[in-house]
């Protein structure tokens, strides 16, 4: 489909939609530009006149950026026409600009256009230029460069459809503005950054790299290609760092991202260099006792800690360790590692337990997130991650959100999701908080809070008695169909109206719009996990998902979004008590025996317990000492001071972190490890992309390398491990998981990042998999019909509202980076407790007020705030402030398949403190 | 040459003429049914070409090749009606809404059955409350009676028109600016191609027309196109509403054949200079299309002959007069003040363009001027706007054909004038203000940081 036209008196051939200046960029025809970015997502808008040509036979001159070339066309990209037309372009727009010398940005896209053009000096007078706008703490608004190319408008309306800003005013008052008019620090604005990074001239700038005066007064020295450490989305970033200190993140073209990055991303990263950092190992002073309810300020741990060489810590806590083991066996022994680390990190940890611990007691944050998605993904379709990667929804004519809040916890992939939806896709939002998507759904279904079953029950009905189901796919693919609709008979909209609190004919309307679309796409996260019936959440999403048939086809597809950065590969790396690397059951003999052969050692076929049941079990006394590697429990377990008795009774906990957390409180050698930036390795993300992270900075003092801590570690349990690089740990993962055959670490070092599964190295790897049926011992997915069951701590009169929990855009899960991210810390600084404005009211209580938040599990008093998204009689508590920290309320009941805890519905009080 | 008989204003005197009754009494209506049960769209096109109808919205596009370029295949097409008539001291298409509304209406349904368009769009100006309340009730009257709706006299053809108001935007004037602002957009124009007939309202192919041009419509298909181009000069057929305003002793609006003179208008028709005053210099047709001198009033006011005086063009044939005390400073000062509040500010020449001109023409005013500054105002205009190619519409032709026209026939008067009037008073900045009312001078309320100063003039005035 290419053609062919004149470009400056050379024949030369067009590809299929190509542009003219992109044909002349691939020429290596320079032509001026300004208002368009090549960036991808970025239309050209052809304002700034900058890169106008002239075309044979036509009156007018042609904007290159935007016009496509036809057969035949002869274009002059250097006639003495277009070349006027550039340069007084260029000479207006100098006149507004500040001088050089004073330049926000001096070696912004305008100035080097300016500089190659050779425009020095204006003519013209200049236009009064706007005051600054200082209000964001991370970014700076400086209007008098701006012009007016509208790239901001576009990245903010059209690639992160957040809808901020705006071009205000008409003419030569044309400004940019945020909302309506507002101080940017005062707008709706969430931060992502991507004004910023597209604006050609300096006008947006982070705040990071000015001076008083606004100008650009450091630069970086050079520049790391790298990941976000935070969300389980796996954008792609550029540190630039001068000498050992990251300036500035930019976003990368990756995969997953496009260059997009969400306020954690993009200015999240100065908690590496907090004060509080870890540097040295740190061993508990023999006469200071642990006690569940101490406290230890992480600026100084002298109080209860000493600071030791790295031989005595670590033969400390191998001592430690060694003896219980010896004394008890291996599973008195258990191990946390973190969805945080890298695969091999994970692999290692798991590998150690197994190995060198002797049991199976290991796990990680995935038990608290996506547990019962994954038993139920792996019930009904024997595999536990997602079948379609959520950029697939730009292919959706329908998208299912349900119980997930993507503009907060996954805000990238929100984009992808809004941006569907502006291009016409029906959204439907499934969760009783309102939220960042609502705004773009079609539908949005407030159900009561628990009542989950119960709706999606009603939309399994409609679409079996309404015969919307695909009859051809469920003969050859499913099975369980009759057992299902016998199940869900009971279960019309009109009975569950009440239970779940959605009229009937809404709920027809959407199974129906479920039933009929082409291609629909399913994206479910903690709203349907963190619950007792959490598994039978899942299965009717499934069920859902596989009476369509839509399951791998362009557009189609079950998306559980992953929470951290690698918790996929965590998973896959077998850092789970009952699965070895690769999903292989630790009592399935073959499984067992063959990585018996692999690692060389025999392994406990008995699986292991889980992060609740271990906590439990160290109550109990039956597990005595504890490995904990990059986790928090004492702040992200339920019921959270239950789980701090239990740290506090362990004879032996060995901590490794960053900083002191809530958890390393406890321990009695705390080793200092390395931050995301400071390490290479690879990271799986919810789309089952292995994506490679590359160390950007030295670790402060005395920190080590995670895989470092841990094979010296086990060298002390005896094993005899002399793995020196990261790459020979994940060749040995590989060697053990045929799904990443194909992913050598040369490979990922060359690509950046595929997506497995990947047989062979020329496999370019698989985004949409499942498209002829599952890897279950039938082949056919299967139905699972579920009951509703109530939650399991219903509110009554003495704790009469229902408690619900999760994240904050600017903070990460416990808080123990993102609290001390300067950026993120300044935005979201406060404790607080979403409230419905009528709930406040009635408690008697303005916004900002104390409030006293109770449950039987214990109380917190912490901030109120104002939110119109939450339903009466419903609160919100975001788990990520230790001076109030949520986990103290919540209810450890556990879901029976998923051993994952109720983290979303306990039954609470709350009462005004009467402090303001 | 047989004495013209006005066609588009001939009801205007009738009483009543706003009502479907006394416009049928007077044959209305006949037309549209003759074209409609008797013809097929394209003959109706064909019939318009014929005439060699051009628009009268001010670019003077012929009429029926624009409907001939919408695409053969297309499945639904939207007829959008320009009634947006902002151009300073044009006035006609409001006249012809006001006075006769049916016979605007019977054009909007000749021209959307030729051009097979089921839905029609009038885009209002914001100011034209009274002629929109006088629409919406014609509109009612005529689908009461069976023409507009579904199924127009039985031919199967559906029409639905529906009247939009603007929001007091000179750029939703601009075709496509239009579209834009009735999709619910800021009326930004697009940049074409595409044209609106491959993709416009709505991504659909799109015709846009004067109110005016429609009400020639059927006329011609009741009288033929041969009688149309019995009217006019060549290649300027047919009967116009000039509008005359200014310094004259009546403003009118008269209808005539194209190609009179602004003589003829003025003395004619206006009653004469005011005061007994001379012509000093006309507007031909709206601001947009430049200046005449005096010299030029036996210019035939038609599509070709007054190009000759390097004006844009006819525009909308609205003449205004300035008499020989007019001050031409003041004349740029005020169309180039209207340009830089009307520019969409989309397109940099445009953009900053106006707004400087207008910075210029008011310092140049306050008694600052410099002559340097005539030769970057030339500069400035012949490379604004679409003649130069380098915007993305026409109102920055308009911008600039103002200050190209005065400069080229009136500089001796503006050099003249910056020399005579050089204020001895520096003119006064925000910071002097600041520090004379005593305050401190905060410089971001002063609107930003302090720049080194700006280098002083090259040349004084008058010193060259
Ligand atoms: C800045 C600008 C303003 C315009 N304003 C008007 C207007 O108010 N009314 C109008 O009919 N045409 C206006 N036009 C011309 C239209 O773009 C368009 O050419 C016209 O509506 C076509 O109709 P016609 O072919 O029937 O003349 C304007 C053009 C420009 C560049
Ligand atoms: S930072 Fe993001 S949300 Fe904020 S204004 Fe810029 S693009 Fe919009
Ligand atoms: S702020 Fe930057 S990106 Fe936005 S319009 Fe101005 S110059 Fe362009
Ligand atoms: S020429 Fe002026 S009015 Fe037209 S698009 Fe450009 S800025 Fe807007
Ligand atoms: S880069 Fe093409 S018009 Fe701005």
């Amino acid at each position: 489909m290419s053609i062919s036209f004149t470009l400056d008196g050379r024949e030369v051939e067009a590809r299929a939609g190509e542009t003219i200046w992109q044909v002349a960029r691939r020429e290596g025809v320079e032509i001026p530009h300004l208002c368009y970015s090549p960036a991808p997502g970025y239309r050209a808008d052809g304002n700034c006149r900058a890169c106008m040509v002239e075309v044979e036979g036509e009156r007018v001159l042609a904007p290159s950026c935007l016009r496509r070339p036809s057969p035949g066309m002869k274009v002059a990209t250097d006639s003495a026409r277009s070349k006027a037309a550039r340069a007084m372009v260029m000479e207006l727009l100098l006149a507004d600009q500040p001088p050089r010398e004073a330049a926000h940005d001096p070696d912004s896209k305008f100035w080097r256009w300016a500089d190659k053009l050779g425009v020095t000096e204006s003519r013209f007078p200049a236009r009064h230029a706007p005051a600054p706008d200082v209000s964001h703490p991370a970014m700076a608004v400086q209007l008098d460069a701006c012009i007016h190319c509208g790239l901001c408008v576009r990245a903010c309306r059209e690639v992160q459809v957040n809808d901020v800003i705006g071009m205000g005013r008409r003419g030569h008052h044309a400004k940019i503005v945020f909302d309506l008019d507002d101080p940017m620090g005062h707008s709706t604005c969430v931060a992502c950054g991507e004004c910023v990074q597209a604006c050609p001239t300096g006008a947006l700038m982070p705040s990071s790299v000015l001076d008083k005066e606004g100008r650009k007064s450091r630069e970086p020295d050079r520049s790391v290609d790298s990941l976000c450490p935070y969300c389980g989305v796996g954008c792609q970033l550029t540190y630039q760092i001068e000498g050992n200190k990251i300036l500035q993140v930019d976003g990368r073209d990756g995969p997953a991202n496009h260059n997009r990055l969400c306020v954690k991303g993009r200015f999240g990263f100065d908690y590496v260099a907090h004060p509080q950092r870890l540097t040295r190992p740190l061993i508990r002073k023999p006469d200071v006792p642990k006690d569940a309810d101490d406290f230890v300020d992480p600026s100084d741990p002298s109080t209860h800690f000493r600071e030791a060489t790295w031989d005595e810590a670590l033969d400390v806590a191998a001592a430690g360790l060694r003896t219980i083991r010896d004394t008890f066996g291996g599973r008195a022994l258990a191990g946390f590692g973190s969805a945080k680390g890298s695969n091999e990190e994970a692999y290692l940890f798991q590998k150690l337990v197994r190995t060198g611990f002797g049991g199976n007691n290991v796990d990680h944050c995935t038990r608290l997130c996506h547990a019962s998605s994954v038993a139920a993904l792996i019930e009904t379709i024997g595999s536990g991650a997602v079948t379609a990667p959520f950029s697939e929804c730009v292919h959706s004519d329908v998208i299912v959100v349900i119980g997930a809040n993507p503009t907060v916890n996954h805000p990238v992939a929100a984009t992808f999701i809004k941006g569907a939806a502006r291009r016409g896709a029906k959204l439907v939002v499934i969760d009783p908080r309102g939220q960042g998507l609502s705004r773009h759904a079609t539908h949005h279904l407030r159900f009561k809070p628990g009542s989950d079953v119960a709706l999606l029950n009603a939309l399994i009905h409609v679409i079996i008695e309404e015969g919307l189901y695909d009859r051809a796919y469920v003969d050859r693919f499913t099975s369980g169909f009759e057992e299902l609709r016998a199940r869900t008979f009971a279960f019309s909209p009109e009975k569950m109206a009440p239970v779940c609190g959605v009229d009937a004919s809404t709920l027809r309307e959407v199974a129906r719009l479920y039933g009929r679309a082409r291609s629909a796409l399913i994206f479910w996260g903690m709203g349907i996990s963190q619950h007792v019936h959490g598994t039978d959440n899942a299965r009717c999403l499934i069920a859902l998902a596989l009476l369509c048939g839509q399951v791998g086809r362009p557009g189609s597809g079950l998306h559980p979004l992953r929470g951290q950065n690698n918790v996929q590969g965590a998973s896959d790396a077998g850092l789970i008590p009952m699965f070895l690397p690769d999903y292989h059951r630790t009592n399935d003999p073959a499984a067992h025996a063959d990585f018996e052969k692999y690692w060389g050692v025999n392994l406990d076929p008995e699986p292991g317990l889980t992060v609740v049941e271990i906590m439990a079990a160290i109550l109990r006394g039956s597990i005595r000492g504890m490995y904990i590697m990059g986790e928090n429990p004492a702040m992200s377990d339920p019921d959270a001071r239950h789980a701090r008795e239990a740290l506090a009774k362990l004879d032996h906990l060995v901590v490794q972190e960053i900083f002191l957390t809530e958890t390393a409180r406890h321990a009695d050698v705390i080793l200092p490890s390395t931050a995301f930036p400071e390490k290479t390795g690879t990271f799986t993300n919810t789309d089952r992309r292995v994506q490679i992270g590359r160390a950007a900075l030295q670790p402060p003092g005395d920190a080590r390398q995670d895989w470092w801590i841990v094979r010296d570690l086990a060298r002390r349990l005896g094993l005899g491990w002399n793995y020196e690089h990261p790459s020979e740990i994940y060749e040995e993962l590989r060697g053990c998981m045929p799904s990443i055959r194909g992913i050598s670490w040369g490979r990922l070092e060359r690509e950046g990042a595929v997506t497995y599964p990947c047989p062979s190295e020329s496999d370019p790897g698989h985004e949409l998999i499942f498209a002829e049926g599952f890897p279950t011992p039938t082949g056919r997915g299967k139905l699972v019909p579920a009951e509703v069951s109530p939650p399991d701590e219903l509110p009554d009169d003495a704790y009469p509202m229902v408690l619900t929990t999760g994240r904050l855009l600017e903070h990460w899960h416990t808080g123990s980076m993102t609290r001390r991210a300067t950026v993120l810390d300044r935005i979201e600084p406060e404790a607080a407790v979403h409230v419905a404005p009528a709930d406040l009211r009635r408690l008697g209580a303005n916004p900002g007020d104390r409030l006293r938040v109770s449950t039987r599990r214990g109380s917190i008093e912490l901030a109120a705030r104002s939110d119109r998204d939450v339903p009466p009689g419903l609160i919100f508590i975001p788990f990520c402030f230790a001076e109030a920290a949520a986990n103290l309320l919540t209810n450890p009941a556990l879901d029976p398949f998923g051993k994952i805890p109720e983290f979303k519905f306990c039954a609470a009080k709350v009462e005004a403190t009467g402090a303001g | 040459m047989p004495a013209f008989e006005p066609v588009l204003t001939r009801n205007f005197a009738v009483p009543d003429s706003q009502t479907l009754r006394a416009y049928e009494s007077r044959g209305g209506y006949q037309a549209s049914r003759k074209a409609i049960t008797e013809m097929d769209p394209d003959k109706v096109v064909q019939i318009v070409k014929d005439s060699e109808l051009r628009g009268r919205g001010g670019a003077g596009f012929p009429c029926g090749l624009k409907w001939s370029f919408l695409p053969k295949d297309r499945q639904e097409t939207f007829m959008c009606v320009n009634g947006d008539e902002s151009e300073p001291a044009t006035f006609n298409n409001r006249l012809l809404i006001e006075r006769d509304p049916h016979q605007f209406i019977e054009g909007i349904l000749i021209s959307c059955f030729a051009t097979k368009a089921a839905t029609a769009y009038v885009y209002l100006r914001f100011e034209y409350i009274h002629a929109f309340r006088i629409m919406e009730r014609a509109i009612a009257e005529a689908r009461e009676a069976g023409h507009l709706g579904k199924n127009i006299y039985g031919s199967g053809f559906d029409l639905e028109i529906y009247c939009h108001r603007g929001a007091g935007a000179y750029i939703c004037g601009e075709e496509t600016g239009l579209i834009e602002s009735l999709e619910g957009k800021r009326g930004w124009p697009r940049i074409k191609p595409p044209f609106p007939a491959i993709e416009g309202a709505f991504r659909k192919p799109t015709v846009v027309n004067n109110v005016e041009t429609l009400a020639c419509v059927p006329h011609i298909i009741e009288r033929g196109a041969d009688w149309f181009k019995s009217i006019g000069t060549p290649k300027s057929y047919g009967p116009k509403l000039y509008c005359v305003s200014g310094h004259v002793n009546k403003q009118v609006c008269v209808e005539l054949p194209l190609g009179v003179t602004t003589r003829e208008l003025i003395e004619d028709h206006a009653g004469g200079v005011w005061k007994g005053r001379k012509v000093k210099a006309t507007v031909p047709g709206g601001i947009s299309m430049g200046v005449m001198s005096a010299d030029e009033m036996d210019v035939k006011l038609d599509f070709e002959d007054i190009k000759k005086t390097g004006c844009l063009g006819l525009g909308t044939a609205a003449v205004t007069v300035m008499d020989d005390q007019t001050s031409m400073v003041d004349y740029l000062y005020n169309t180039s003040r209207f340009f830089a509040h009307e520019s969409c500010g989309q397109c940099t020449p445009c953009r900053e363009g106006t707004g400087w001109m207008y910075k210029i023409f008011k310092r140049i005013k306050a008694g600052g001027g410099r002559l340097e500054d005539l030769d970057v105002l030339t500069m400035m205009a012949n490379n604004m706007g679409l003649t130069p190619g380098t915007t993305i519409c026409g109102l920055a032709d308009g911008a600039a054909w103002p200050v190209k026209n005065v400069l080229a026939k009136f500089r001796p008067e503006l050099e003249e004038y910056i020399k005579k009037n050089q204020s001895s008073k520096p003119l006064v900045t925000p910071l002097q203000k600041a520090i004379a009312a005593g305050t401190v001078a905060e410089p971001v309320a002063l609107g930003g940081r302090v720049y080194p100063a700006p280098q002083p003039a090259l040349r004084s005035p008058g010193g060259s």
